[in-house]
């Protein structure tokens, strides 16, 4: 599963997610990361079985934790179908099914936002 | 065997005892029976495609306001239409964008937006005359409000598409969507099996007054499509209906990030099977259609053609370019075409919709000319300067300052013993370098990557790289990679204001 992790300037300068992994000794994949001089913003690939430890640790250490359910949503009054967005998404998320419409794994998005503005129909969005 | 009339087959519409296939589920039969059981057994084969159709539009009236005007220009939400004919009448384009929203709203979104009966605001200005005074006028309008609302689309159902892809090293933003870089990935256009014309490939049945299905509603063809390329087998159709009686499931605007508006139609054609020779055509499968793939990354007419490939493949969701496996995916959708197609062999099954023969056949022979330019684009030869003075590979930063100094100029190409471009070195390196004691090896300081200009490329092209990476020079080099010149966005301005 996966989590997005905010943090403040102060604590972004600390090896935060090695003190981490050091601790939990969780498998943690960064998915994708933005530090700018006013925080950082990191999605993080959490082992579904230690979500509850890995949260703990960081928010001991001060940052905040928001747990991405869906982290890219489809319009489905807006798609149309067309698979425009699969061939552009790095992670595999969008495939087509057997009747040609569109199906999203979407535990594998790293919310890169390629297929939001690859779909013509204005259908995908990111979330928060 | 004897033909099937279009008479026939009607009247078995009327008594319910119409059998009608779509074009996926033709070849099994023709396969099973024989072009000439399929044709004994089977009375229409329907087709359909849902895609970006740009050359898209409509015809509205609005009816005469009091004091009345005659509209010289008229925007709807904003949106520019053409309004250069009698008083109130005009044509909104798919691609025509909104001069407050850009690229985000345009024409397709005016047709979608009175489709689906929302209300659309109208501004006019005119001139005024003693018999139109009026010289501006706004109001608001459905599409219940107006006297005709015509789709009317000058090129539709193209036979085929090219597949695009991106050999360059950067990200393509183009009418079939973002194409990423070195071929991360490629796209096409999907109706393949249900594709109309491919379903009839010598318009036996399709041409001139043929009834459609277009966006939902009963339409026609009206003509061979501007473009039309039957001998290449890029054939199109000039199609219209009433956009009063579509369906907005079909009329869908739509935004290509970075490129611009377009229109997604749906059209279904239903091929009456009058004999085996058409039956045989309707069987055409994935596996018969071939076309090619090309390299978007080259803005020109004739792109290069990498390699040509079937529907089959392009739809197993990954082909090989230049050994690569690269991912594909459509543009249109294979899933409403597929809808299409059975929505209209039900509406014939039911006795709603009946198939005409053509009134006048479409030329099935003949290719696209390419535009007559008579005042040839100047390419970057004509313009650069020839006299380059380079630098070569292993001198100092010492050196190079030298002859930047005595030439007085900003930038200066690095070549290697063979004259072949290696890198770039700027004044501007060159004070940075120095100012920061590095005065040695130039390798150190030099920019490796170097965005170029190809001695033949279009000026246009040069302006457009000149723009996007944000520099002022270019070094000029020829297919052996050796610097030939140079080309300075003050030699570009200075060629433009001459025109
Ligand atoms: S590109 Fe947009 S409209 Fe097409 S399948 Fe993806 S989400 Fe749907
Ligand atoms: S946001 Fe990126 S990773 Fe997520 S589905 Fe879209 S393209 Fe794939």
């Amino acid at each position: 599963m996966k989590i997005t992790l905010y943090a403040t300037p102060e604590i972004t300068a600390k090896p935060l997610i090695a003190e981490v992994i050091l601790e939990t000794k969780a498998l943690l994949n960064i998915d994708r990361a933005d530090v700018k001089p006013k925080g950082g913003e990191v999605v993080i690939d959490v082992p579904q079985d230690r979500y509850d430890e890995v949260t703990k640790a960081f928010e001991k250490r001060g940052a905040r934790i928001i747990r991405l359910e869906l982290p890219v949503i489809k319009d489905d009054d807006e798609c149309v179908n067309c698979g425009a967005c699969i061939s552009v998404c790095p992670t595999g998320v969008i495939s087509f099914k057997d009747d040609w419409s569109i199906e999203m794994d979407v535990s594998k998005c790293v919310q890169c936002g390629t297929c939001v503005t690859m779909c013509p129909h204005g259908a995908l969005t990111l979330s928060e | 065997m004897g033909e099937k009339t279009i008479q026939d087959i009607n009247a078995r519409i009327a008594d319910g005892s119409v059998h009608v296939v779509t074009a996926e589920e033709m070849p099994h039969i023709v396969a099973e029976l024989g072009p000439e059981g399929a044709a004994r057994e089977v009375d229409i084969v329907t087709t359909g495609t849902f895609g970006a159709m740009c050359s898209s539009g409509a015809w509205l009236n609005f009816g005469h306001s009091d004091p009345p005007i005659k509209m010289q220009k008229v925007w709807l939400n904003d949106v520019e239409a053409y309004s250069g004919l009698a008083a109130v009448d005009a044509y909104i384009g798919a691609t025509q964008m909104s001069e407050t929203r850009g690229m985000e709203y345009g024409g397709a979104h005016v047709i979608e937006d009175l489709v689906c009966g929302k209300s659309v605001d109208i501004h006019a200005t005119a001139h005024g005359t003693d018999c139109y005074p009026r010289k501006v006028l706004d109001t608001t309008v459905t599409i219940d409000d107006i006297n005709q609302a015509v789709m009317m689309n000058p090129r539709n159902a193209y036979q085929k598409y090219n597949v695009a892809t991106n050999c360059s090293d950067r990200t393509l933003y183009t009418y079939m969507g973002t194409l990423l870089p070195n071929n991360g990935n490629a796209t096409y256009s999907a109706a393949g099996v249900l594709s109309p014309i491919f379903n009839d490939p010598t318009y036996q049945t399709i041409g001139v007054g043929t009834r459609i299905f277009l966006c939902g509603a009963q339409g026609y063809i009206t003509g061979e499509g501007t473009q039309h390329d039957p001998s290449n087998n890029f054939g199109t159709l000039m199609v219209q209906g009433d956009l009063k009686k579509m369906n907005k499931k079909y009329v869908r605007g739509a935004t290509f990030h970075k490129y611009g508006v377009s229109l997604y139609v749906g059209i279904g054609i239903p091929i009456p099977i009058l004999n085996a020779d058409i039956a045989k055509a309707t069987a055409v499968t994935d596996a018969n259609i071939t076309t090619n793939v090309l390299d978007y990354g080259v803005a020109r007419r004739s792109r290069p053609v990498l390699r040509q490939v079937t529907y089959e493949e392009l739809k197993s969701g990954m082909i090989d370019i230049n050994g690569n496996e690269v991912t594909t995916s459509p543009m249109s959708s294979f899933h409403e075409a597929r809808g299409i197609a059975l929505e209209l062999k039900e509406s014939i099954r039911k006795g709603l919709f009946y198939p005409t023969l053509p009134v006048e056949r479409l030329p099935n022979e003949g290719v696209s000319k390419p535009m007559k330019q008579i005042k040839e684009q100047p390419t970057v030869a004509d313009v650069m300067a020839s006299r380059v003075t380079t630098i070569k590979q292993g001198l100092t930063v010492e050196d190079a300052a030298k002859v930047i100094m005595e030439g007085n100029f900003n930038h200066l190409p690095v070549v290697s013993d063979e004259d072949k471009l290696v890198g770039i070195i700027t004044a501007w390196d060159v004070a940075k370098a120095v100012a920061q004691n590095k005065r040695d090896k130039l390798d150190d300081i030099m920019t490796r990557t170097v965005i170029t200009a190809d001695i033949t490329e279009p000026i246009e092209t040069t302006a457009r790289k000149l723009e996007q990476h944000n520099i002022s020079a270019l070094p000029v080099i020829n297919n052996k990679n050796i610097v030939v010149g140079i080309i300075t966005s003050d030699d570009i301005s200075k060629l433009m204001t001459r025109r």
